[in-house]
C-alpha cells in the first residue's frame, strides 16, 4: 500500500469531478462538500463506454446511494461500491481517499 | 440431487435455465449449447447489421453461469440420446447422465432443395455465425436476394439493404407475410416496401441456381415461369424446420413433419424428457415466436414443483417493424371462421391498411391485420385476448380519430386477467396487486412485476394501467421527474419562476428532496438559464450540466471532443474558412460539413479545447452551442440575391433570426430555416419553426422536426412583415420554453397541445392568454444579456483549471489512439487500439 498526495482541497470542484494520474492509473476524484466523507475515488475507465470519462460525468443519488452517471452512455456508478446501478456485471474500482488539512490523500 | 440436463442454449433453453435456478428446486443443471457461444438475443439479430455487437446480444455469459452454479459446455452438440441408460453422448464424446432431459433445440431454415442452393453466395440467416458469413458475402457485391417474403425473409431483406445492397426478395407464393397477412395488407406492405427501394418478386418458383460466367454478378437464378435474376448473394429464408433428428434418432414421437410431440405439461412420449421452444410440437403446431417458447419453459420447470401449470398452446400475435413499416396482425387474419364479418379500412395516399374480422353477431373480435399504422394494436390485441365486447360500431376501432369519435379501449375496461406483458406474462391483476402492496412509482411496479422489461412494447400500456388505477384510487398521477422532484419540468418552471429562484441548492432545498441527479439537474439548469440567462459555468451552476454543457463541447464516443462554431445562416467568408482549417490542422482534427450548413471539427482532447477555442474566438468565431438545448442552427438558401426565383433576401433572415435566438436554453434544442421562396431549397417546413418568403412578406411554419419521427411544420401565419414575423416566432418560443417537458421537440409538444395549432395560434396572435408582454419582455431581457460562452470561459483563468486532462500531471491520455483514413484522424477501433497500444509498449 501506497499513499500519495494528489492536489490541494482548492483543486477540486464542488459537486463536480477531475481526474488525476497515480502510478499509471486514471482515478477519478469527486468533491460532495455537504456529505461525509467529502472526496470520492474511483477509476476513470468507463467500461461501457470505453474511453477514460467518468470524471467527467453528474454527480447526484439514486435510492440513497451516492452516484456519477456516465457522460457517454448515462449508466450509474455507485462512488462507495463502484456497481453500476443498471448492469450488476460491471463495475468500477474504487479507492481510498481523503481530505486532510487542505490536502488529497490517496491510497493505493 | 435432481440431476437436469439441457440440451440447446438458445433464447428459450436459457429461460428455462434462468427460470430453475430460480425456482424453489434443487438440482445439478448441466446445458450443452451447439453454438461456440451462450445464449444470445436471437431476435434482435438484425441490428448486428445496424452496429450492435455479438456482445451487445448476448443473453448470458459463460462467467454468469459459472457464478449461479450452472455447468455449461459450448460447440459440442449432442450427438445421441440413451434413455435406459439415461446419458447424453456429444460429438467429442462426452457423456452426461440425467434424471430429467430438457430438450430446446430450436430449429434450422428450410433451404429449398434447388439445384445449385450450395454456391457459396447461398447463406442463411439464423445465427450469429451466419451474420459473419452473409457480411463476407456482401463484401464486393451489389445485388443481394432474399429467398423467402415471410417475416423472417423480409428481416434478412432489412439486413441486406443495411449493408447497402440492391435487395430484392423472392416469394414463391402470390403474396409477402401470407400466413399473417390477408391480400389487402399484404399488398399494402408491399407497395410500402417497393418504396423503399426493395423489389419484390411474388410467384416466383426457382428452379435452378447457376455461376453466372457472363456481367459482373455471381450467381443467375432461373425460374419456372421462364424469366431469371442476376445476383451476387442469396440469403435463405424460407421457412424453419425443427431440430428433431436427436429425438427421432433416440425413438421419441415426432410428427408427420417435423417437431418434437408434447403435452400440456412439455412432455415428450418419455416422461423423463422434456422439449420446449422451437423443436416442440404442441397440438400439431410449431410455435415460431420467442413467448411460446418462454411459456413452455416455464411450464416444464413448474413441472418439478409442487404447482404445476400446464401449457395450453399460446397467442400467435405479432407486432413488428419490418424494414421500418410497422406491421401488426391478431388472430384469424384471414377471416377463416365461418359467417365472420370484415370491416376494412384503407389509405393508399398515407399507405395505411387496417381490417378488424369480427363475429358473425358483431360482439367478439376475431382477428386483425394492421399496416402502415399499429396504434390501435394494444387495444385491439387486448379485445381479442379477452373476448370484450366490441362497441356497436366496430369500424370506428380503425377509422381515423376525427371521421368518428374512436372509443379507444380505456385502461378500466380490461379484466384482471388481461394480458399486459406477455414478454413476462404480466396481467393487469399483477399489477393492481403490485398497488395493493404499495407500490405505485412505475419504475416500482416494474421491478415488482418485471412487466415492461422484456421487448417494451407493453410500456404505453403499464402506464396506462397504473395512471388509470391512480386516479380510481383518488391518487394524484406520478408526473415526477425523477425521485428528487414531485413535480413536471412545467411545474419546476412555474416554481423556479415565482419563487425567483436562483440556484439548484435553493430550488433542492424548499421544493425537493435528496442530492439531485443527472435527470433533475440539467433539467433545473436548463429552466434557470432561460430564466435568468447567467453564464452557464458560473460555480453554482456548473455541476447541473452534462459533460456537454459544462465542456461547451459534444463528447464522442473515444472521450474527445467535437468543436462546433457558429456559422450563422450557413454564411461564411473565404478568410474565416481558411482560419478553420488551419485550427483544424494544428490539432489534427477531422472535418467534416454537417447536415446543418457548418464545419464541425472532431477529436480534441479536453486540455486544447482552450486553446482551440482562443484561436477561433480570436478570428471572430462563437460558440455553436452543439452541446446545448438550446438554438442550433438556421439553415438558409441563398435567396434573392443571387437565385432568379428568389422573392426575398432569406440568407440576411437566417442570419438575424440566428443571432436573435442563439443562446436561448430551452426543454430540448431547436432547429430553424429560412427558404427564400416556396421552393424550400432550406427545408424550412422540417424545422422547430420554418420560414418561406412569399411575395408579400413571410410564411411562418411551427412545430417541424427531421430526425427519429419527421413531421411537417404547421403553416401558422401568413405574409407577414419582418417585426410581426419576429414577434410571433419570439412569443411562440416562450411559450414552448415555459410549458413544454423536459427534452421534448417543439413537434411533439405540438402534437401534445391540447387545442393544438388553432389554440396556439389563439395564445400567441390574440393573446388569449394575457401573457403576450411578458413572453416579449422575457426575450428581449435573454437576447439583451446573451454571452459567448467560450469567449467569457477562455477569459477566466479560474475556469480553465476545468480543462486539464490530469490535475497532478502534465500528460496526455494514452487511451485515446487515432488511425488515418481517407487523409484525415478517425478513433482507433477497440481493436486498433489494443493492438496499437500493446506495439508501443
Ligand atoms: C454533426 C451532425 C451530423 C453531421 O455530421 O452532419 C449531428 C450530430 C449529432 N446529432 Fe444530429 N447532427 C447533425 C444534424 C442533425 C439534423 C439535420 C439538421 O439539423 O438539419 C437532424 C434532423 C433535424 C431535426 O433535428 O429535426 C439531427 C437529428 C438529431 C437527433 C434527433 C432529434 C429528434 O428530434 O428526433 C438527435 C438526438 C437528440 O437530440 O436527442 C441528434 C443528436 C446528435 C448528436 C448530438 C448525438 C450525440 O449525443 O453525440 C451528434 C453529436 C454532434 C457533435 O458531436 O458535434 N441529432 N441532427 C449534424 C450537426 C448539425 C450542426 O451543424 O449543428
Ligand atoms: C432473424 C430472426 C428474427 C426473429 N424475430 C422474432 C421476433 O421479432 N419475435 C419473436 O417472437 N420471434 C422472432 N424470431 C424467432 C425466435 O428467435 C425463436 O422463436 C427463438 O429463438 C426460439 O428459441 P429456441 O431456444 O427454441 O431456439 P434457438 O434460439 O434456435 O436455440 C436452439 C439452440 O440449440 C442448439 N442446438 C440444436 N441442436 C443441438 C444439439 N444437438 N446439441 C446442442 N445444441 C443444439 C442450436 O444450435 C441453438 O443454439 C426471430 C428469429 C430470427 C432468426
Ligand atoms: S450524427 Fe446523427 S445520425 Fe449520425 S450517428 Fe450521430 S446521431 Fe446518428
Ligand atoms: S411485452 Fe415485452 S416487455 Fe412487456
Amino acid at each position: 500500500m501506497s499513499q500519495a498526495t494528489i492536489c490541494e482541497q482548492k483543486d477540486l470542484i464542488a459537486n463536480s469531478g477531475i481526474c488525476a494520474m497515480v502510478e499509471g492509473q486514471q482515478i477519478a476524484l469527486f468533491y460532495l462538500p455537504k456529505e461525509t466523507p467529502q472526496v470520492y475515488a474511483i477509476g476513470n475507465w468507463d467500461p461501457i463506454g470505453k474511453a477514460n470519462v467518468l470524471s467527467r460525468g453528474m454527480v447526484g443519488d439514486i435510492n440513497q446511494r451516492l452516484v456519477v452517471a456516465s457522460p457517454l452512455y448515462k449508466q450509474h456508478f455507485d462512488l462507495q461500491t463502484g456497481e453500476c446501478l443498471e448492469d450488476n456485471e460491471q463495475s468500477v474500482p474504487v479507492y481510498k481517499v481523503e481530505l486532510t488539512a487542505n490536502k488529497v490523500v490517496l491510497t493505493l | 440431487m435432481l440431476k437436469v440436463v439441457v440440451v440447446g442454449n438458445g433464447m428459450v433453453g436459457h429461460h428455462y435455465i434462468e427460470q430453475l435456478v430460480a425456482s424453489s428446486v434443487e438440482a445439478e443443471i448441466t446445458v450443452i449449447g451447439g453454438e461456440p457461444r451462450p445464449a444470445y438475443d436471437r431476435v434482435h439479430l438484425s441490428e448486428f447489421f445496424a452496429g450492435r455487437s455479438p456482445e451487445d446480444l448476448a443473453l448470458t455469459t459463460r462467467e454468469h453461469y459459472i457464478e449461479i452454479g450452472v455447468e455449461a459446455h459450448f460447440g459440442d452438440p449432442v450427438a445421441r440420446i440413451d434413455r435406459d441408460s439415461k446419458t447424453v453422448t456429444t460429438e467429442a464424446g462426452r457423456s452426461f447422465g440425467y434424471d430429467k432431459l430438457v430438450l430446446a433445440t430450436g430449429s434450422y431454415p428450410f433451404v429449398p432443395p434447388v439445384p445449385g442452393n450450395d454456391h457459396d453466395p447461398c447463406v442463411v440467416y439464423r445465427t450469429i455465425d451466419d451474420l459473419g458469413n452473409i457480411k463476407a458475402q456482401a463484401e464486393g457485391a451489389k445485388i443481394g436476394v432474399v429467398v423467402g417474403g415471410g417475416l423472417l425473409g423480409l428481416e434478412a431483406a432489412n439486413a441486406v439493404q443495411n449493408l447497402g445492397l440492391e435487395t430484392h426478395v423472392v416469394e414463391f407464393a402470390p403474396g409477402l407475410m401470407g400466413v399473417q397477412l390477408d391480400a389487402g395488407g399484404s399488398g399494402m406492405l408491399r407497395r410500402k416496401i417497393e418504396a423503399l427501394g426493395v423489389k419484390v418478386h411474388t410467384s416466383k418458383a426457382t428452379e435452378i441456381i447457376e455461376a453466372s460466367d457472363h456481367g459482373n454478378t455471381r450467381l443467375l437464378m432461373k425460374f419456372a415461369d421462364g424469366g431469371s435474376l442476376a445476383t451476387d448473394m442469396i440469403v435463405f429464408s424460407a421457412g424453419i424446420r425443427p431440430f428433431d433428428q436427436l429425438a427421432r434418432d433416440s425413438g421419441l414421437v415426432v410428427g408427420e413433419r417435423g417437431g418434437i410431440e408434447i403435452d400440456y405439461h412439455c412432455k415428450t412420449s418419455d416422461s423423463d424428457i422434456f422439449a420446449i421452444g422451437e423443436c416442440a410440437l404442441f397440438g400439431g403446431r410449431i410455435f415460431g415466436l420467442v413467448a411460446p417458447g418462454y411459456r413452455m419453459a416455464e411450464s416444464a420447470v413448474s413441472q418439478l414443483c409442487d404447482d404445476k401449470q400446464s401449457f395450453q398452446g399460446a397467442d400467435m400475435s405479432t407486432k413488428l417493424k419490418l424494414l421500418g413499416v410497422d406491421v401488426g396482425s391478431i388472430g384469424d387474419a384471414h377471416g377463416r371462421e365461418e359467417g365472420s364479418i370484415a370491416y376494412t379500412f384503407s389509405d393508399e395516399r398515407i399507405e395505411v391498411y387496417k381490417r378488424l374480422i369480427v363475429s358473425a353477431d358483431g360482439k367478439k373480435l376475431l382477428g386483425a391485420v394492421l399496416v402502415g399504422d399499429c396504434s390501435d394494436y394494444d387495444t385491439l390485441l387486448q379485445y381479442f385476448l379477452n373476448g370484450i365486447d366490441l362497441p356497436a360500431d366496430p369500424e370506428t376501432l380503425i377509422l381515423p380519430y376525427n371521421a368518428g369519435q374512436a372509443p379507444a379501449l380505456g385502461a378500466s375496461a380490461l379484466p384482471a386477467t388481461a394480458t399486459i406483458c406477455s414478454c413476462h406474462n404480466v396481467t393487469k391483476g399483477d399489477i393492481v396487486d403490485a398497488m395493493d402492496a404499495g407500490f405505485y412509482a412505475l419504475g416500482d411496479i416494474k421491478g415488482e412485476t418485471k412487466a415492461s422489461t422484456g421487448c417494451g412494447g407493453c410500456a404505453a400500456l403499464l402506464k396506462n394501467i397504473v395512471d388509470d388505477e391512480m386516479s380510481a384510487r383518488g391518487l394524484d398521477v406520478d408526473k415526477s421527474i425523477c425521485e428528487h422532484f414531485s413535480y413536471t419540468r412545467q411545474e419546476l418552471f412555474h416554481l423556479i419562476k415565482v419563487g425567483s429562484i436562483k440556484t439548484f441548492e435553493q430550488l433542492l432545498e424548499k421544493h425537493g428532496r435528496g442530492r439531485g441527479c443527472d435527470i433533475c439537474k440539467p433539467a433545473a439548469g436548463s429552466i434557470l438559464a432561460s430564466l435568468w440567462n447567467d453564464y452557464v459555468l458560473d460555480e453554482n451552476h456548473v455541476g447541473l450540466q452534462d459533460t456537454n454543457d459544462t465542456f461547451l463541447a459534444n463528447m464522442q464516443k473515444n472521450g474527445t471532443y467535437s468543436v462546433v462554431p457558429r456559422v450563422a445562416g450557413g454564411e461564411i467568408t473565404p478568410d474565416k474558412l481558411i482560419v478553420l482549417g488551419e485550427v483544424a490542422k494544428k490539432y489534427n482534427l477531422y472535418t467534416k460539413i454537417t447536415g446543418g450548413q457548418r464545419i464541425d471539427l472532431f477529436g480534441a482532447r479536453v486540455q486544447h479545447l482552450p486553446a482551440i477555442w482562443k484561436e477561433l474566438v480570436e478570428a471572430g468565431f462563437e460558440t455553436g452551442h452543439a452541446y446545448g438545448k438550446a438554438l442550433r442552427t438556421v439553415k438558409s438558401c441563398v435567396g434573392s440575391t443571387w437565385c432568379r426565383y428568389g422573392v426575398q433576401d432569406s440568407v440576411a433572415m437566417a442570419l438575424y433570426i440566428e443571432n436573435r435566438y442563439k443562446g436561448l436554453r430551452a426543454p430540448h434544442k431547436f432547429k430553424s430555416a429560412v427558404s427564400g421562396c416556396t421552393r424550400e431549397c432550406a427545408e424550412a417546413q422540417s424545422k422547430d419553426f420554418g420560414v418561406i418568403a412569399t411575395e408579400n412578406g413571410w410564411n411562418l411554419f411551427v412545430g417541424g422536426n427531421g430526425g427519429m419521427k419527421p413531421r411537417h411544420g404547421e403553416l401558422f401565419a401568413t405574409d407577414l412583415d419582418d417585426q410581426t414575423l419576429i414577434k410571433y416566432i419570439d412569443r411562440f418560443l416562450m411559450f414552448y420554453v415555459r410549458t413544454a417537458d423536459r427534452l421534448q421537440r417543439t413537434s411533439v409538444w405540438m402534437s401534445n397541445l391540447e387545442g393544438g395549432l388553432e389554440y396556439l395560434q389563439q395564445v400567441v396572435i390574440e393573446d388569449s392568454l394575457g401573457i403576450a408582454a411578458e413572453l416579449d419582455a422575457q426575450m428581449d431581457n435573454i437576447v439583451g444579456t446573451y454571452q459567448c460562452e467560450w469567449k467569457t470561459t477562455i477569459e477566466n483563468p479560474e475556469r480553465m483549471k476545468r480543462f486539464q486532462q490530469f490535475v497532478n500531471a502534465d500528460a496526455e491520455d494514452d487511451q485515446i489512439v487515432f488511425v488515418q483514413e481517407r487523409g484525415q484522424p478517425r478513433p482507433a477501433t477497440e481493436e486498433e487500439r489494443l493492438q496499437l497500444m500493446e506495439e508501443s509498449a
